[in-house]
């Protein structure tokens, strides 16, 4: 049964049990968010998204609170404005202000929306956190002083990954991130496949493999498959200067209908050996204990003559070919016809089969 | 009027809390044994009737409450919130010290009304003794057979105040951090494991046999009409009686210091009272003479809360006291939501600041602002409520605050 | 001293218990061992994290080792106005330590606490749960002696 009602002067119509934050997003309003994320279970605790339906004391919070029907909505009213611009800057008074080192600069939800709303500074002084982990692991930076407490990090953890390595200790404004016994994430379950770092919209949780090597949001981003096993995962390899720089998700389904955006931690951190420079360029061919260069002309045929020699001397079956997860469906399908048609032999077999 | 008038208390120090048949004698279990002879509906229109409104911070009709529970699920519970932490209340701990059996008795009402035998009672961890008492009165009571089908399991509290938060507490007692839920879905629909749930505090539950036994009618008729029946006041600060008195809900507040409470201590003169505990408002002496209903308190901007009557006198610096009380909140705050989170803490800083004579009139101004957005954007009861005594005490003593800025 | 194991074990049944569990752990030992903790997370079939997050948010319980009485002070309104900071202050000097340490001697830990519910009798100081009333400063000296 679809319900109406009016956000920002538009009627529209919603099925029963849509949450404000689609139904405004629909009717074209822009809502900030922080803790909402669509793939994880609902938080409802930034009061980013906060709007202000008409008659009501309070403001809600969009991404939790129904659309019932004739609600009267408006999404930038002068006290969800003021609402959103001092949460803004209370996350600012305890936010180690580095944008100029930040990974996450360009690509910040703090930083876009104290552009959106003018929010240069916070009214609000005093003490900052110092929450920073100096966690010895190779992968994922830990700065919290950086984070804003949307604990995306933790669902995505749970929910996503299922490792749960990380919850929220402390209670209040001493509330943080952390691993049981407030201890690093490689005494922890943590399996770095850095869905937290997917997640956090802040510069909180970032890589440490890229960090560096040029921020994110000014990398160009090349949309392909990882090669590491057979899921098939789509990942963003992030490219600067012909090299690639980084890993980032792309959360899209559409685009990434395997993994939706979710990676491990080959995937995610494994990328450095494209650009090995002991990475085989020519095929070897082997002569008197040595290696040497040669075309893959010259390489093929030498393969193809003694795989004839050993079959006219053992049969076909003295042959078997193991193939690769790492390869496409199309190659592994003329992998087995080669050695089905060409060879004569169903020795054929695939590790993805193990 | 100026005289006590206990219902709950009634019997209180002549029997023992714990025996079940000790209260059969001075009339108990015959609200239960009349409610179980009513269908569940009729008695949740019986209860209704009566105008019996939460004895906790949001004064909802409990028999409303109870409607809410959809009547399908085989699996509903019965939850008592006896967490009160808001300082300066110990008035349930004074009901089930006193009359026990009447909250379980009330416990099991409900749970005929909403067709549950489930029952928990979540008691503040800062009550141990009060736990063991408990599970002896809820031992004695199933023995004597008084409660019948209905089960009632005792936990504890571990020292969190936002536990009193309804949501909270049910999180609390599924044995998680104590984060108060959004809402919808209310504790009604979707409570404890997930079930349908009834969560009422002690004092509300322990009404509900006296309503059973006497009738909707004659409860309707004690004290204020739109919050009918008694209170549990529990009276701290510059008083002469620092103790527990139970008074129809038409009671002036006034009466309450000056008669029961015997006046402000030393024979001083009065500043200002808070009433509900540390989450309500200052009320300067030009308004004492309101009745303590619920909707009364609204009406002068405060809140009826839990029934801590907290006095003031004209020694009393009203600027520090409110830098404990934002203390208080920054300690009890979840930290789930920002404003709270975040809003609580600042709001001590600046208190912190201006209380040592470092503020300045930017603070004040700062102090409203957050006050505002915690009170409209924060998630729970909590947050909203933090900034009261703030709010109450910059509109009727603004001059103590300007007095102490740089 | 009962074995946590044991302890946990009774809990079990209870759903949610975790709480109960951490309660009867600290009977027993005045905190909760990190092996209890870990113990109690996989009874419970919660992460270690999350038993760890529910330890560390609830103000009764703690994970870091406390002496074997643990005062703690209310400091709410009630108690601050009937002179909780002067009783505070005493308490600090006669134990040598501040709030939130231990003494030396594994004795005597110092807590702040908020409201303890004792309010007909402020300040309100609780040994081991037990409530102490109208609490002086002059009182302190005595008070804890009887615990030594």
């Amino acid at each position: 049964m679809d319900i109406k009602l009016t956000i920002n002067g538009k009627e529209i119509e919603v099925p029963q049990g849509t949450m404000l934050l689609d139904a405004c997003r629909k009717a074209g309003a822009d809502i900030p968010t922080f803790c909402y994320d669509p793939d994880l279970k609902l938080a409802g605790s930034c009061r980013m998204c906060v709007v202000q339906p008409q008659g009501w004391r309070n403001l809600v919070a969009s991404c939790v609170t129904p659309a019932q029907n004739g609600m009267v909505i408006d999404t930038e009213s002068p006290d969800v404005v003021e609402a959103r611009k001092v949460v803004l800057e209370l996350m600012l008074t305890r936010h180690k202000l580095t944008c100029h080192t930040c990974e996450k600069d360009g690509d910040c939800n703090l930083q876009d929306y104290c552009y959106r709303y003018g929010v240069t500074e916070s009214r609000f002084e005093g003490k900052i956190h110092n929450l920073f982990k100096d966690d010895s692991n190779p992968f994922i930076e830990r700065d919290y002083d950086k984070c804003v407490m949307c604990t995306r990090c933790v669902r995505a953890c749970e929910e996503i990954t299922g490792a749960r390595a990380i919850n929220v200790m402390d209670r209040g404004y001493h509330a943080h991130i952390a691993t049981a016994f407030d201890g690093e994430l490689e005494d922890s379950p943590c399996v770095f496949c850095g869905q937290c770092i997917m997640v956090c919209p802040v510069g909180a949780l970032t890589s440490k493999i890229a960090a560096g090597k040029g921020k994110p949001a000014q990398n160009e981003k090349v949309l392909t498959t990882c090669t590491y096993c057979g899921t098939g995962c789509t990942l963003e390899l992030n490219v600067k200067n012909d090299e690639i720089v980084g890993v980032t998700s792309n959360r899209d389904a559409e685009w990434s209908p395997v993994n939706k955006g979710a990676l491990c931690v080959k995937g995610r951190f494994g990328w450095d050996f494209v650009n090995s420079p002991e990475r085989l360029t020519t095929p070897l061919i082997k002569e008197n204990g040595e290696f040497r260069p040669a075309s893959w002309d010259e390489a093929l045929d030498l393969a193809a003559e003694k795989i004839n020699g050993i079959k006219e001397k053992y049969g076909p079956d003295s042959l078997s070919m193991f193939s690769s997860a790492r390869v496409t469906n199309e190659e592994n399908y003329l992998a087995q016809k080669l050695m089905r048609a060409a060879i004569g032999s169903n020795n054929v077999d695939h590790c993805a089969r193990l | 009027m100026a005289q006590e008038y206990r219902v709950l208390l009634e019997h209180a120090d002549k029997i023992n809390p714990e025996s079940a048949a000790d209260y059969v004698k001075v009339g108990g279990y015959k609200g239960l044994e009349k409610a179980r002879s009513m269908n569940p509906k009729d008695l949740t229109e019986e209860v209704k009737k009566s105008g019996l409104r939460g004895r906790g911070g949001a004064g909802f009709n409990a028999g409303m409450k109870w409607s809410f529970v959809p009547q399908y699920p085989e699996t509903k519970y019965v939850v008592c919130n006896f967490d009160e932490g808001e300082p300066g209340t110990y008035k349930d701990r004074i009901i089930c010290q006193k009359n026990a059996q009447a909250l379980l008795e009330g416990m099991a009402i409900c749970g005929h009304a909403i067709g549950s035998n489930n029952g928990y009672i979540y008691c503040r961890g800062e009550y141990p003794f009060v736990v063991e008492m408990l599970k002896k009165a809820i031992g004695n009571a199933k023995e004597s057979g008084a409660l019948g089908e209905f089960n009632i399991e005792v936990r504890m509290g571990a020292g969190a105040y936002v536990c009193g938060e309804e949501t909270a507490l049910i999180e609390s007692i599924e044995g998680h951090r104590g984060e108060p839920r959004f809402k919808p879905p209310f504790p009604g629909v979707e409570g404890l494991w997930r079930m349908p749930t009834v969560v009422n505090n002690v004092e509300t539950f322990a009404c509900l046999p006296y309503i059973l036994t006497n009738g909707a009618d004659w409860f309707a008729g004690i004290g204020a009409k739109s919050y009918p029946g008694t209170k549990v006041l529990t009276l701290t600060g510059d008083i002469e009686n620092p103790t527990y008195f139970e008074v129809p809900t038409d009671y002036l507040l006034r009466d309450v210091i000056y008669e029961l409470g015997g006046g402000v201590k030393g024979g001083k003169k009065l500043k200002a009272v808070q009433v509900g505990g540390t989450s309500g408002a200052f009320i300067p002496p030009q308004n004492i003479d309101t009745p303590i209903d619920f909707d009364s308190m609204s009406a002068i901007g405060a809140a009826l809360g839990s029934g801590a009557v907290f006095v003031m006198d004209e020694s009393r610096d009203i600027v520090d006291t409110i830098n404990r009380i934002a203390k208080f909140f920054e300690h009890e705050s979840c930290g789930q939501c920002t404003p709270c989170r975040e809003g609580t803490h600042r709001c001590k800083e600046i208190m912190e600041k201006i209380n040592t004579g470092r503020g300045t009139l930017k603070d004040i101004e700062n102090l409203k602002v957050l006050a505002r957005v915690m009170q409209k954007a924060s998630l729970c009861g909590l947050g909203q409520a933090a900034p009261i005594p703030i709010t109450s005490t910059l509109e009727h003593f603004e001059y103590e605050y300007l007095r102490k800025l740089m | 001293m009962a074995n946590y194991m044991d302890i946990i074990a009774s809990c079990k049944d209870k759903p949610g218990g975790i709480i109960e569990a951490f309660h009867a752990i600290q009977k027993e030992y005045n905190y909760i061992p990190e092996e209890a903790l870990r113990e109690a997370a996989r009874a419970f079939k919660v992460s270690e994290a999350q038993a760890f997050g529910v330890a560390t948010f609830y103000s009764y319980l703690s994970v870091k080792k406390r002496g074997k009485y643990i005062i703690r002070m209310c400091e709410s309104a009630p108690c601050h106005v009937a002179g909780a900071d002067e009783v505070l202050k005493a308490l600090e000097a006669n134990l040598g330590i501040k709030a939130g340490e231990t003494t030396e001697d594994g004795k005597f830990t110092l807590e702040l606490t908020e409201c303890v519910g004792q309010c007909q009798a402020t300040p309100v100081v609780t040994i081991n749960s037990e409530p102490v009333f109208n609490v002086k400063p002059e009182m302190v000296p005595g008070l804890l002696a009887g615990y030594k």
